[in-house]
């Protein structure tokens, strides 16, 4: 159940950054100093913090939906459910902590 | 509310459009996890969101006609699996009218959003050498 619930919350949340980015994308033709102001908000520390919640997202949805492709299309993968979960959760942690702190880290060093 | 298994939603048993729809929500994801994932790396991880200007991405990320391929290809894995998976969300929460409409709406701004990012990865000029 928790698992179907931070895979829900977490697929609408990068769903409604998507229309952020397009939107975004688009202005690199139509409209250039503005796609680079909105830039300047994705480099700076608040938006650094929502790159990394985004990533957590994006990283949980991939693990997630990988262990729901992995029980639907191999159906004894099912009876270890629990321990598929752990070890997403695992390579969860292993990937994302390293990359957080890669994400954030000119917020302290002053690179940005 | 659908069910749900342990897994996630359980396989249609009907063949047809909702059949098509969950085979295509677990291809565009494997997809995804490579093209989603990829790309925030690239864009996260070996480059920092600082440097990504307008100039940068015309004279770098999209001087080439494969990284546009590559970025056009997560477009349209994105729009589909994302706004076929609200779709999901919105027939688990309403009924009647309202689901429809929601749907509806869904269809149309998922064709506006795909045509916007086709638009702007392929009209994008090329940097003049």
């Amino acid at each position: 159940m928790l698992a179907w619930a931070f895979h829900r919350i977490s697929g609408v949340a990068i769903w409604a950054f998507v229309l952020l980015h397009v939107l975004d994308i688009w202005l690199v033709g139509a409209n250039r100093g503005l796609y680079d102001e909105v830039l300047k908000f994705y480099a700076s520390p608040v938006g650094r913090v929502g790159e990394t919640f985004l990533g957590a997202a994006l990283l949980y949805h991939a693990l997630n939906g990988l262990r729901i492709i992995v029980m639907d299309f191999w159906p004894a993968m099912t009876v270890f459910h629990k321990q598929l979960w752990y070890a997403s959760w695992v390579v969860f942690v292993v990937v994302g902590l390293p990359g957080a702190y890669i994400i954030l880290r000119p917020i302290w060093a002053g690179a940005s | 509310m659908a069910s749900y298994t342990r897994s996630g939603r359980p396989r249609p048993q009907s063949s047809g459009f909702e059949l098509a729809v969950w085979y295509l929500m677990r291809l565009s994801g494997l997809a995804l996890f490579v093209l989603a994932l990829g790309h925030f790396s690239i864009t996260h991880f070996i480059f920092d969101p600082a440097t990504q200007t307008a100039q940068w991405i015309i004279d770098e990320r999209w001087g080439s006609v494969l990284w546009r391929t590559v970025d056009w290809l997560l477009l349209t894995m994105v729009v589909l699996h994302a706004f076929m998976g609200v779709r999901t969300v919105v027939q688990d929460y309403t009924t009647g009218g309202a689901r429809t409409l929601l749907t509806m709406l869904l269809y149309l701004a998922g064709i506006a959003l795909f045509l916007m990012g086709t638009i702007a990865v392929m009209t994008l000029p090329f940097p003049v050498k």
